[in-house]
């Protein structure tokens, strides 16, 4: 998190918030956007401050530095809802106090992936983590956005398939 | 010119299910004037209507009702209600099937003779061997198109293939090449030949791909003989106080319970909804299920030794270019038991698309290890294993407690793995790694195995009454008017895939069941 514009923060706390990774920015009350505003989610049910960690739990749960923040957005952003309120309100509240306990502000704060990661292996048998991981798997990679940064070309058949468009193109074997 | 029949109708030949077994029993005995009535759970797609997206394309066609796991196998963790993916629609599973098309070996037909007693395991010989089976693979062959065989071509290899060759041929390996495949080399049979598009296992949208729902049943339906009622799911077979079948009860597409009645019945709905639907039929005279005296129905369920090998290279790759399965190495297929096991397997390339590639390569996975292998995704190539396990009385489909959206008990699907089944795939890991090292892999994944697709021998075919379910011609030894005409009537599993011996079984079944219904013995 390069910057923070939560009022209230203590020196500590934007210390250590700007050492944090990623690029998310708590903005007002109702939504979180990128600090250049390249995107934005609105938050109804949930927190900002519980949707800033879902978001960074799904850049630490399936890293890839070269997928911008809004795709991690919207894979994440269908917690913001009644049903999965209570299930991300205990989640969050948990990752924090392990935070907590580790000498970290809270989650976000922890500035290396690694402490992170290491407080969500401490998780990771819980419905909470499970029920993101598992949900990631569709919610981020099954973006058709999503796929041109790994090169995947998804459908063919409206482009008659690969027979006259490099199929057997390899050539540095 | 389709067929309909009444369901007081006792003439007709009620079949359950549509795929290369049913589908193609069902066709062939039409063509042969038999009237038959086909019970297909799924809805009937084309290839105007499949769907090149992975998970749209599974939520369109995979069998999705419910299904529970035990055992100690990974696929109970990582997939619990999914054991298998097969597929719910007219044609079954040979919509998804990838196409390879290769004959058993002479001595898989015989696996205790062969390999002698194994330990854990429940080894039995075929009552049927490669000489009774060779003029009904023929005609397998041709009804399929199979590529490498009759006059023929090959297909060309793809990317994903020809690191698969170089590598195999780095190794010493011979018997490397595109495989035998219901895939046209060129345009057979009317239908097209393939065009290199990949999502193969998402239905060939080109018709290249041999499956039944575009070309046994629709000639089956021709003939004027077939009636295929989509949508209905069979619920329990009845019989009379003589023993005899005498119709099959079903939820209808509006969920109402009806009653064909039948001279015959033949089940083919897979190796898991076969024995399930004999288990649910329990009577006061059959209070173990039908055909199941043996206590055989159920037990030795295999599935193929598999799992596969993704490797990285420095270069990109672009397996998922051109047909899905596009090759195969036979070396390891032979039966040597210094390797370490008995049986053997077969190596052929694989490829995922991106979002299946997420979900499979290390299901549970999570952290860089996991995301920097699909950063290079582009630059993967992908192989398949597939080998023969071994039948185990324990490894069994049992009525769960869990009750599906009609009530009736679903399949529960134990499974574990057999020392020779780990010694197996362990080898098959190491030659595949060592395989694309040979071409200059940087980094590789031995990957677990995914929901099951060869889906075999929970009723399986036995010389002996005791030994087994049916006998050689996959009728039921219990019950003369009950036959089982899918992958759950195998012996065992061999190291091929089994739709093109599953098709052979069903051709030389239906010229039996016609000759003995024309000679009034059924």
């Amino acid at each position: 998190m390069t910057r923070q514009d939560l009022r209230g923060l203590t020196r500590r706390q934007l210390l250590s918030r700007s050492l944090s990774a990623g690029a998310l920015a708590v903005v007002g009350t109702g939504f979180i956007a990128a600090p250049n505003a390249a995107w934005a989610v609105e938050v109804t049910v949930i927190t900002p401050e519980e949707m800033a960690t879902l978001l960074q739990m799904a850049r630490d749960i399936y890293p890839h530095d070269q997928v911008p923040d809004q795709f991690y957005a919207v894979a994440v952003k269908g917690y913001d809802s009644e049903e999965q309120k209570a299930l991300v309100a205990e989640g969050v509240a948990a990752l924090d106090a392990a935070a907590k306990a580790a000498g970290f502000d809270s989650y976000v704060a922890a500035g290396w992936e690694e402490d992170r990661v290491r407080l969500l292996q401490g998780i990771e048998t819980t419905p909470f983590f499970q029920t993101v991981r598992s949900g990631l798997v569709t919610g981020l990679y099954n973006q058709k956005e999503v796929w041109p940064i790994f090169g995947y070309q998804g459908e063919s058949f409206s482009q008659g398939g690969y027979i006259e468009r490099g199929f057997n193109d390899i050539d540095w074997l | 010119m389709v067929a309909k029949f009444d369901l007081n109708d006792d003439s007709v030949v009620v079949i359950i299910g549509t795929g290369a077994g049913g589908g193609v029993l069902a066709n062939e005995l039409a063509q042969k004037g038999v009237k038959v009535v086909a019970l297909e759970a799924g809805g009937r797609y084309l290839p105007e209507d499949f769907i090149n997206d992975e998970w749209e394309s599974f939520g369109q066609l995979a069998w999705l009702d419910a299904r529970t796991t035990s055992g100690s196998w990974r696929v109970a963790k990582d997939f619990a209600g999914l054991p298998a993916w097969i597929v719910k629609a007219v044609g079954g599973t040979t919509t998804h099937w990838a196409g390879a098309s290769i004959r058993f070996q002479e001595h898989e037909w015989k696996g205790l003779s062969t390999y002698g007693k194994v330990e854990g395991a429940n080894l039995l010989d075929w009552p049927i061997d490669g000489a009774e089976m060779a003029p009904w693979y023929d005609k397998a062959e041709a009804k399929l198109g199979v590529t490498r065989t009759g006059d023929r071509a090959g297909l060309p290899g793809n990317n994903n293939y020809l690191v698969f060759e170089k590598g195999a041929k780095a190794l010493g390996y011979k018997e490397v090449h595109t495989g035998r495949m219901a895939i046209n080399s060129a345009d057979y049979d009317g239908r097209m030949a393939c065009h290199q598009t990949g999502f193969c296992f998402q239905g060939c949208k080109w018709g290249a791909k041999w499956s039944a729902a575009y070309t046994d049943i629709p000639r089956g339906e021709a003939t004027g003989n077939l009636e295929v009622r989509d949508r209905c799911h069979a619920a329990r077979i009845l019989h009379d106080d003589s023993g005899k079948v005498t119709g099959v009860e079903y939820f209808d597409k509006d969920g109402n319970l009806q009653l064909q009645k039948a001279r015959i019945v033949s089940v083919a709905g897979n190796s898991y909804e076969s024995p399930r639907l004999l288990l649910n039929s329990a009577s006061s005279m059959f209070p173990n299920g039908l055909a199941n005296s043996s206590d055989q129905v159920g037990r030795n369920y295999m599935r193929h030794t598999t799992g596969s090998v993704y490797a990285i290279f420095d270069k990109p790759v672009r397996m998922w270019r051109g047909t899905t399965m596009a090759g195969i190495v036979q070396d390891e297929a032979r039966h040597d038991p210094s390797r370490g096991f008995v049986g053997g397997y077969e190596l052929e390339t694989l490829a995922l698309g991106l979002p299946f590639m997420a979900a499979f390569l290390n299901p549970g996975g999570w952290g860089r290890s996991f995301t920097t292998a699909l950063d290079h995704y582009e630059h993967m190539a992908g192989m398949w294993i597939v080998g023969e396990d071994m039948p185990q009385a324990t490894n069994r489909v049992t009525l769960s407690e869990t009750k599906d959206q009609f009530g009736l008990a679903v399949a529960n699907v134990h499974f574990d793995d057999h020392p020779n089944d780990v010694a197996m795939r362990n080898h098959a890991y190491r030659q595949g790694i060592a395989m694309y090292e040979a071409v200059g892999a940087t980094r590789a994944f031995p990957t677990p195995p995914y929901p099951s697709t060869h889906n075999l021998g929970t009723n399986r075919m036995s010389e002996k009454p005791e030994d087994g379910v049916v006998n050689k011609w996959g009728q039921t030894h219990d019950i003369a008017n009950l036959f089982v005409s899918d992958g759950s009537q195998f012996t065992t599993g061999a190291a091929e895939n089994p739709t093109l011996t599953i098709v052979a079984l069903a051709i030389r079944q239906a010229d039996h069941i016609a000759s003995e219904m024309a000679a009034g013995n059924i």
